[in-house]
């Protein structure tokens, strides 16, 4: 290329389309910077709302906000949330128990034991799952699956009634119990997490795998070896993602659960009704005014957004814990 | 602990494609062949029918023997988990587990034994990493990521996990192509010195490498493009570096192609 005199060869003819370009930087830079302090916003902004609105019910409440069970909203208000964080924690720590499990071997089975014609249509299958709104989650859990589990749950509490989680509950008939919730969220929560899980295990680097193979690894050794190993962390992030939206699921909750007695015993047993947070709110909205009472409810909803903080800020300190670790 | 290896009218294919065809070499215990050859002339193919690593490709399959001091490692009831046992293997790019410790990494094999005292396992690891003359520059930090040396000790790295479960026959796929010459003469030295106890096979892209290094070499050569793999001759190094036998091989090593 051959520049005009005074020039610098190769750089002048182009200065134009170099104006151009760092147009398009500075735009795209623009864009990715307000998207990014947006959500930082949001996120302050939706933690200011919280606080403000329930600050005032709080200093209002007469009973114990942390260790109360009853929930009265009018002046003078008691009201607590030891019930709802009780059923809202338990589900979800079911629903993850059992879904972890599964997503993990779904995945294993999709993208390392399963042929290529077998992987696909079963992969899209499984995200269909997730398409399934709630509201058909609630109604298939409340009205086919509840009366049919009422006897296996009668079965499971004379078998291990001993243990705290699985005593009797006399108050609660027909199956519509937490331990169905949690199994009910399972299913829920299963695409995402075996959707996630999928992407990370078949990303497991074949350097890696074929290494396990070529010290004598038989296929499953080598999948705990160089696959599941490479995968933690991505399983982590999963099980976190399908926790928050268990923790959060409001209207299947609400269908399936049947609610407490007035003044019903305190029990460990997953065979209790209740409300979780979501479901508490959701059920309560229509009388909800502005004021005092409706702070209550936000307070309840502060508690349900640091709970989903908390565990998110956990799984990141577990993966972090290992990154010396990983490539 | 070294072994023959016999191979006799050796075909590789994957699917219907046929890979490498018609491959009949011994390769002698205590030393070390080399295995040169054009670009996707099926060298690396080839030396992975030698531990079934071929087999983890889906579709890919031998017509053929390939025997171990007489033993078939294709014959029907042969564990292909086995044979990768008793011929390990080190590949192109170092690949540590990066989930592992230095020591871990060693260990990897036998723990997949079942092997458990803790004496056996400090002796084999330091066994092992003294053999891949790795020992003295790791030795104050084992418990540290495998994946956080450099790239020339993390594939001695993997040798010593090779042959930590003390292999018959160790298989190298261009184990220096990714590395730095200095890191290079290092893995070539030890190449060398494993010798002594294992059957040693190396693909090289690097013929001053295989000349180096080698006691015999293999030349293998497409017959032309689209066709399969086949090996042209394999003698002593010093012969084919010199007087080779077949016009390809001469042209091959003198530069002409490839």
């Amino acid at each position: 290329m051959v520049g005009r005199a005074g020039e610098p060869v190769g750089l002048g003819p182009d200065r134009r389309a170099a104006a151009r370009g760092r147009r398009g930087d500075r735009l795209f830079h623009g864009a990715a910077a307000t998207a990014g302090v947006l959500v930082v916003l949001i996120v302050v902004l939706i933690t200011v709302f919280l606080v403000v609105h329930a600050v005032p019910a709080l200093l209002h409440d007469q009973a114990n906000f942390l260790t109360s069970r009853s929930w009265d909203v009018s002046v003078p208000m008691s009201f607590g949330i030891l019930q709802l964080l009780w059923t809202t924690v338990a589900t979800s720590v079911l629903a993850l128990a059992i879904a972890l499990p599964f997503s993990v071997g779904i995945a294993l089975f999709l993208t390392h034991y399963a042929p290529p014609w077998l992987s696909r249509p079963a992969a899209v299958l499984i995200d269909l799952l997730a398409a399934v709104p709630s509201i058909v989650y609630g109604l298939w859990g409340a009205y086919i699956v509840a009366p049919k589990f009422a006897p296996i749950q009668d079965g499971i509490q004379h078998l291990l009634g001993w243990i705290p989680l699985f005593g009797g509950v006399s108050a609660i008939s027909g199956g519509t119990t937490m331990l169905l919730v949690g199994i009910v969220l399972a299913i829920m929560v299963l695409p995402i997490m075996t959707a996630i899980n999928r992407e990370v295990l078949a990303k497991a680097p074949a350097a890696q795998q074929e290494a396990a193979l070529a010290i004598g690894a038989t296929k499953w050794e080598m999948v705990r070896t160089a696959v599941l190993p490479y995968g933690r962390a991505g399983i982590i992030s999963g099980a976190m993602l399908g926790l928050g939206r268990a923790l959060g699921e409001t209207i299947a909750v609400m269908f399936i659960l049947s609610a407490l007695p007035q003044g019903s015993a305190w029990t460990w047993s997953l065979f209790n009704g209740g409300e979780t947070f979501a479901s508490k709110i959701a059920s309560d909205a229509a009388e909800l005014t502005p004021g005092l009472g409706t702070g209550a409810y936000i307070a309840a909803g502060l508690v349900l957004f640091l709970l989903t903080f908390v565990v998110n800020a956990v799984a990141r300190l577990i993966i972090d814990g290992k990154k010396d670790f990983s490539e | 602990m070294s072994k023959r290896v016999d191979v006799s009218d050796l075909h590789v294919y994957y699917g219907d494609f046929k890979a490498v065809e018609d491959v009949t070499m011994t390769i002698a215990p205590r030393s070390v062949t080399a295995f040169i050859g054009p670009s996707g002339c099926g060298k690396s193919t080839f030396l992975r029918t030698l531990n079934r690593m071929h087999e983890v490709t889906p579709g890919g399959r031998v017509e053929g023997t390939v025997t171990l001091d007489s033993e078939d490692l294709y014959a029907p009831g042969v564990d292909p988990v086995a044979v990768r046992r008793t011929i390990g293997m080190v590949f192109q790019r170092p690949n540590p587990f990066p989930t592992m410790s230095i020591r871990n990494n060693v260990l990897a094999g036998l723990r997949l034994n079942g092997v458990k005292e803790k004496a056996t396992l400090d002796e084999t690891m330091e066994r092992s990493l003294r053999a891949a003359n790795l020992w003295e520059e790791v030795k104050d930090r084992l418990g540290k990521p495998g994946v956080s040396l450099s790239g020339g000790q993390q594939q001695r790295l993997c040798i010593a996990r090779a042959i930590a479960v003390e292999p018959q026959v160790l298989l190298m796929d261009e184990p220096c192509s990714a590395l730095d010459p200095i890191s290079t003469l290092a893995i070539e030295d030890l190449i060398g010195r494993l010798k002594a106890d294992y059957t040693v096979v190396v693909v090289t892209h690097n013929m001053q490498q295989a000349a180096r290094v080698s006691d015999s070499t293999a030349f293998f050569n497409l017959a032309a493009t689209g066709k399969p793999g086949r090996l042209v001759e394999m003698n002593d190094t010093a012969t084919i570096f010199s007087t080779p036998s077949q016009r390809v091989t001469e042209d091959y090593i003198s530069g002409r192609f490839g």
